[in-house]
């Protein structure tokens, strides 16, 4: 009896850690994708796009490794989980991994070579690599909790179409604004001068849209669910959260307290996250055949074993990473402008060099 | 299985074949580059000479051009094995999930968030605290090669599991972290990642060599590569040697398709050359009495059963079936793999003769074939695996699950068929822009000395 119970909290402890994961990648990879995205609109010199790609130059590999820990957790935790959705996804994961794949390639490429034609075919792979990957993940999680065909087997059983209905495509268009918002406020608390201005002025201009996409999926998902049960009420509440920091960051961004803003679009992501993993629990895959066919975490589990054993293993480790990598942001917090250094280094101080 | 299925399963394989041998010929040079920049870096600040300042950022650049299409080809590898192999994952997630997780969390944070630090933090760390960076980063690589083949040898040799409600799930996980199969694995694994360094470190300073371009700066980094070279060498010839004897008793049939041995011998000989070794006929011109015996066991006169015996014991634990690996590709990867070994540790002896006797810069002759010789650890590199993954097939998992089985079944076979040429057309694009690149940053050159008076300067290595 006792080991029932702790299985039943232990699988809602992994099904709060893949949400934390998620939340880590979307609120870390998010300002990234952001920041891609509206490089060439930043940035309108070499030297300045050298600069806006030189805010995330030194950190996006690390945010991506939140992508590659969520998904070896789900993976661990929740095996049924992991296997539905990436065979299931197959198309639209396989997309993902082709823009992730050049983005990666052109941060680093992109400026080991002169040539105005080598830098610009890179750049368009960076903002690509931007959009259609923030695109496709709001795609992909609209479509968790709206359900795609997926039969008795737990296997989807649907085709391309099935990916790509209206509710799926206003959840890619919410995640694309939001965050290229995310990325706009990010370049705003990283850069100064002309870059930061127009930074700031597309993210402005940026937060209605964002935050008009992310209540409508809000509300049509609660239309969509037609219960109003302590959970929804949750979820209702952890939506209006969102939506009140989003207009809390304007505020914020208007007033010019750079860093509060970020902080504050950050949080609206987290509690985008949260209402999404709080509507979908128990289930973590919904069936649009039958709602006996979802994946829920009681069906899709790792052993008890493995869940006992990988949380500690998680609980010993992340904070860990936490530290080291958020030391990372510290020691990169110089803003940059279009004539300095990536990664804001100092330029002509020259350490690195060993006591003579 | 209908011929639809089959076809899926197969395109499968062979993306994942194709994708996995791509990731694998980017990390030997992340681990042994990695440690072998780290080793530099370490001597200048020991020493305080420029000349290590200017071979860590020159070699740096080089790790660093190889490092971002590592990346980005792992991540295709954590994805496909659910995008792919989705009843597999099923089967295995408990297990295999694990270590794999383990690895991001440990492994692959401390390399990518440590890389960023070391490239651009050159200007805002101490010194010291910066070559830490480098260190966390081969540290990291090191650790993700360790988990990724726990991971791995699980599949070879199943340990700290039972079989509940038809999957695996896992008891020990020390057993999966500690067992032999492992163990060897790894050590064969970064003692290949250090030939594959030497080999390129000793290839690029070969080229300025026979250019005279900073003869004494490269003639001083070619010996280093020797060395590195022969180390790497003698360690990865032994190593496989004991994971070959451990792989023979684990894995007997493998070994035994390695050897092309179809019928039982006692004593055994080595097979040195066989004309084309097929499903049934070993072909062997060449062989060694006893040779095979001594190397499996250390004993001259021990019996070592072969392909048939091994094929009549699987059909009678697992039923009616084909249980032989492709003989040949056995036979000619671990052949070929083996060869190469000797080559280049003999190499690198030949290269140090050399340079005792003062002749290396003017051997015009061994720098002109140190450059092709770079193509050997790669060709050896894959050459192992397929030994490795192809030697255990019909088998994904050893005896618990067969690849035919395993793979999606609700992905089409048009959707691998667009993915797998979607992916051949991208990573070759890839590999030609990055040989470029990489001969491109060779030509180059390292950053010229700081003239006189001047400040040594950083290390730049984005630029
Ligand atoms: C530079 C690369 C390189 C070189 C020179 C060698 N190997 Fe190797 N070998 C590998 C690189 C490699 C590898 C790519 O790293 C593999 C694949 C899987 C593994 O664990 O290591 C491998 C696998 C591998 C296996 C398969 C193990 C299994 O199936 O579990 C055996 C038996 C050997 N090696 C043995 C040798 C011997 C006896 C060598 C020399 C005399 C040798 N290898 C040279
Ligand atoms: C980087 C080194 C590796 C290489 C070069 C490699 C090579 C291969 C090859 C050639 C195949 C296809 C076998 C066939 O077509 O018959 C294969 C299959 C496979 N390997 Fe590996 N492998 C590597 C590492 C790994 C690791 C570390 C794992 C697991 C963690 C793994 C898991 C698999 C799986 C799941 C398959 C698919 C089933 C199959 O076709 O056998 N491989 N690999
Ligand atoms: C099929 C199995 C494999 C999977 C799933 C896999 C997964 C990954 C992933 C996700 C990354 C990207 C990490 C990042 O963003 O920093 C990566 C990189 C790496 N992988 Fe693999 N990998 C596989 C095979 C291997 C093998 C067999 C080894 C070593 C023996 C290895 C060693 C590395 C290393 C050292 C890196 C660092 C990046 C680089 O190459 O520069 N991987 N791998």
């Amino acid at each position: 009896m006792v080991i029932a119970d702790t299985f039943v909290s232990l699988r809602g402890f992994w099904f709060v850690v893949i949400g934390v994961l998620w939340a880590g990648y979307l609120v870390l990879e998010g300002f990234d994708f952001g920041v891609g995205m509206l490089m060439r609109l930043v940035g309108h010199s070499d030297a300045e796009r050298k600069a806006v790609i030189g805010t995330i130059e030194p950190v996006w590999d690390g945010n991506e490794v939140w992508l590659i820990v969520a998904g070896g957790a789900t993976f661990a935790a929740f095996p049924n989980w992991y296997a539905t959705l990436f065979s299931g996804y197959y198309i639209v994961f396989f997309l993902i991994l082709i823009a992730l794949i050049f983005r990666g390639v052109a941060i680093e490429y992109r400026a080991k070579r002169p040539e105005q034609r080598w830098r610009s075919a890179w750049e368009a792979a960076i903002v690509l690599g931007g959009v259609v990957p923030a695109f496709l993940w709001g795609l992909t999680f609209a479509n968790i909790i709206h359900g795609v065909p997926i039969d008795a087997h737990g296997e989807f059983a649907g085709g391309l179409t099935d990916l790509f209905g209206g509710y799926a495509i206003l959840g890619g268009l919410a995640s694309l604004t939001l965050f290229a918002f995310h990325g706009a406020v990010f370049l705003t608390l990283r850069t100064e001068g002309e870059l930061r201005r127009r930074a700031k002025a597309l993210a402005i201009r940026l937060v209605v849209p964002a935050a008009a996409l992310v209540l409508a999926i809000f509300v049509w998902s609660a239309a969509d669910s037609g219960e109003i049960d302590g959970k929804w009420l949750a979820a209702a509440a952890l939506a209006s959260i969102a939506a009140v920091l989003l207009t809390l960051s304007l505020w914020l961004l208007v007033r010019n307290r750079d860093g509060a803003a970020f902080a504050a679009t950050a949080l609206a992501i987290c509690s985008s996250v949260a209402f999404f993993f709080v509507a979908l629990y128990p289930r973590v895959l919904v069936s649009s055949s039958k709602p006996a066919y979802n994946l829920t975490v009681f069906s899709s589990s790792s052993s008890h074993h493995t869940l006992a054993l990988m949380a500690i293993v998680a609980l010993v480790f992340t904070p860990i990473v936490l530290v080291y990598q958020g030391w990372t942001y510290w020691v990169f917090r110089a803003r940059l402008r279009g004539d300095s250094l990536p990664g804001g280094g100092l330029p002509g101080k020259a350490a690195g060099r060993p006591p003579s | 299985m209908s011929a639809l299925a089959a076809t899926t399963a197969d395109l499968s394989r062979w993306q994942f074949a194709i994708t996995i041998i791509y990731h694998f010929l980017f990390v030997p040079i992340t681990i042994g580059m990695g440690l072998f920049v780290a080793g530099l870096q370490t001597a200048w600040q020991l020493t305080g000479q420029e000349r290590y300042q200017r071979l860590t950022a020159f070699f740096g650049r080089i790790l660093l051009i190889n490092v971002a299409l590592g990346v980005v080809t792992g991540i295709v590898q954590e994805f496909q094995f659910g995008m792919n192999w989705a009843t597999y994952s099923r089967y295995v997630g408990d297990v295999f999930g694990a270590p794999l997780a383990i690895e991001g969390l440990v492994a692959f944070f401390l390399e990518s968030v440590f890389i960023g630090l070391w490239v651009f933090g050159a200007g805002r760390l101490s010194p010291r605290l910066h070559l830490a960076t480098i260190w966390a980063v081969a540290l990291g690589s090191i650790l993700s090669a360790y988990f990724i083949l726990a991971a791995n040898s699980w599949m070879q040799h199943p340990v700290g599991y039972r079989i509940v409600n038809g999957r695996a799930e896992m008891t020990s996980l020390r057993a999966i972290l500690t067992q032999g199969n492992l163990l060897e694995a790894f050590a064969h694994v970064i003692s290949a990642a250090i030939v594959t360094a030497g080999a390129l470190a000793l290839a690029v300073s070969a080229y300025h060599l026979l250019k005279k371009n900073e003869v004494e700066l490269f003639g001083h980094a070619a010996r280093i590569s020797l060395v590195v070279l022969l180390v790497g060498g003698l360690s990865v010839v032994t190593w496989g040697h004991f994971q070959g004897q451990l792989v023979s008793r684990e894995q007997p049939m493998k070994m035994a398709a390695a050897e092309a041995l179809f019928t039982t011998e006692k004593p055994a000989s080595l097979s040195l050359f066989a004309l084309g070794p097929s499903q049934n006929a070993s072909g062997n011109v060449v062989t060694v009495p006893h040779l095979l015996s001594f190397l499996t066991d250390w004993h001259w006169y021990s019996k070592i059963y072969g392909v048939n015996y091994w094929q009549r014991e699987y059909a009678k634990d697992y039923g009616p079936g084909n249980y032989e690996p492709i003989v040949a590709v056995n036979y000619w990867s671990f052949r070929l793999m083996t060869g190469i070994g000797f080559l280049l540790a003999g190499w690198s002896l030949l290269g140090l003769w050399l340079a005792r006797r003062r002749k290396l810069e003017r051997s015009r002759r061994f720098l002109r074939w140190s450059i092709p010789l770079l193509a050997l650890p790669f060709l050896a590199n894959t050459f192992g695996w397929l030994l490795r993954e192809m030697g255990r097939q019909p088998w994904v998992v050893e005896g618990l699950l067969k690849t035919s089985d395993a793979f999606s079944h609700s992905v089409s076979v048009q959707a691998v068929a667009f993915t797998l040429v979607g992916f051949i057309l991208v990573y070759t694009l890839l590999a030609a822009i990055e040989a470029w690149l990489v001969v491109y940053v060779v030509k180059r050159g390292p950053t010229p000395p700081a003239g006189e008076g001047e400040q040594p300067k950083q290390i730049e290595l984005g630029y």
